[in-house]
C-alpha cells in the first residue's frame, strides 16, 4: 500500500517515471498543464499495486513526485 | 501513511528552466539531498559556471557567487581561502570546465584547493545551441561539427576525471552517470563522498556526471538515456580514479 503524488504543474512529461516504474502504473495525463506539457499521472485506483520503491521519484528531473507509504 | 520521499529542503520552490528530461534536474536534487543529509545548507556557498547551470541561485536557498565563464574554480579558491569554515562547491558544465576553464580547474586541482567540483558532462555546449565541446564524442554531430567530430581536425574527447586524477593535489576524482536509478544512487554516494572530503579537509574533490542534452542531441529524453549507456559510457568509463585516504594525506 503506497501511492505517489505528482505535481502536475512541475511535470514536463519526460516519461522517466513511466519508463522506470517496475509495476508500470504511471500513465500520461489526457490534459496538458499550464506549461503545455502532458504530465504524468498516478491512477489512485492502483494504490494497491504501488510498492513505494521511490524509483520514479529518484529519476524525476523536476522533483515533482512525492511518495507516501 | 507517511511521506517517504519529498522535494529536498535544500531546494527552493522554483520550477526548473531545464528542458524536459534534462538530467541537470537530477544532479541538482542529488546535491540538495546530500546537503540535507549532512546538514550543511546554511553553511554552503555555491559557484555555478556559465551555461544551463547558471541559475543555481534560483534553485538553492544558499549564497551563490556568479563566476565569469570558466573561472568558477578560481572564484571558489578565493571564496574558500577567505572563508575556510564554509563549504564551497562549484557546479560546471563541460563547455565551461573542459574548454574555457581548463586552466582554472587544472591549477585549482594542482594546488589542492579544498573545494568540491560537480562537473556535468553532456558532450555539447547546451545553452548556446549545441556546439561542439572538447568532450563531444568522435563522430557526434553538433551544430559546429555537422559531419561528425573528426579527430584529425578537432582532436579527441577529453577525459577530465582521469586527467585530474593524475594531479597530486586531488583527493577524490570519480565519474558517475545519471541515466538509470542504479546509477543515480551511485551518483548520490559520490556526491556525499565529495562533500565529506571537503569537510574533512582532504583537498580537491571532483565528481564528473555523465548527463543528457536531449534537445541538442535531437533525440527524445528516453533515447538520450540510452545514448549515455551505449555511446558515452564506452568512451567515458565510470569509476573512482583517485581517492585519498587519511593515511596518505600530505
Amino acid at each position: 500500500m503506497a501511492y505517489i503524488i505528482i505535481d502536475k504543474e512541475r511535470c514536463k512529461g519526460c516519461y522517466f517515471c513511466i519508463e522506470f516504474c517496475p509495476k508500470n502504473i504511471i500513465v500520461i495525463s489526457k490534459e496538458h498543464n499550464k506549461l503545455g506539457y502532458f504530465p504524468a499521472e498516478f491512477p489512485m485506483e492502483d494504490e494497491d499495486k504501488c510498492t513505494g520503491c521511490k524509483t520514479c521519484a529518484s529519476m524525476c528531473p523536476d522533483m515533482a513526485i512525492e511518495v507516501y507509504k | 501513511m507517511n511521506r517517504i520521499f519529498k522535494r529536498p529542503d535544500s531546494l527552493t520552490d522554483a520550477n526548473t528552466h531545464f528542458c524536459p528530461g534534462c538530467t541537470h534536474g537530477i544532479a541538482h536534487r542529488l546535491i540538495a539531498e546530500v546537503m540535507d543529509e549532512l546538514g550543511i545548507t546554511d553553511n554552503t556557498i555555491g559557484i555555478p559556471g556559465v551555461g544551463c547551470c547558471v541559475f543555481l541561485y534560483t534553485y538553492f536557498p544558499i549564497d551563490v557567487l556568479e563566476a565569469p565563464h570558466g573561472r568558477a574554480p578560481a572564484c571558489a579558491t578565493g571564496m574558500k581561502r577567505a572563508q575556510p569554515d564554509k563549504i564551497v562547491f562549484v557546479y560546471q558544465g563541460d563547455g565551461d570546465l573542459a574548454a574555457i576553464g581548463t586552466s582554472e580547474v587544472i591549477h585549482a586541482a594542482n594546488r589542492g584547493e579544498n573545494i568540491t567540483i560537480f562537473f556535468i558532462n553532456n558532450s555539447v555546449y547546451g545553452m548556446t545551441g549545441g556546439q561542439m565541446a572538447p568532450t563531444t564524442l568522435l563522430g557526434q554531430q553538433t551544430t559546429t561539427s555537422p559531419y561528425g567530430r573528426d579527430f584529425q581536425s578537432e582532436g579527441y574527447p577529453i577525459r577530465m576525471a582521469e586527467l585530474l586524477a593524475t594531479l597530486e593535489g586531488v583527493a577524490y576524482s570519480t565519474r558517475v552517470a545519471l541515466h538509470s536509478p542504479k546509477h543515480v544512487n551511485q551518483a548520490r554516494k559520490a556526491v556525499r563522498k565529495a562533500f565529506e572530503m571537503q569537510m574533512n579537509g582532504m583537498g580537491f574533490s571532483m565528481v564528473e556526471m555523465l548527463s543528457t542534452c536531449n534537445t541538442n542531441w535531437r533525440v527524445s529524453p528516453l533515447e538520450a538515456l540510452k545514448t549515455i549507456e551505449n555511446e558515452m559510457i564506452p568512451y567515458y568509463p565510470l569509476g573512482v580514479f583517485k581517492e585519498r585516504t587519511g593515511k596518505d594525506f600530505l
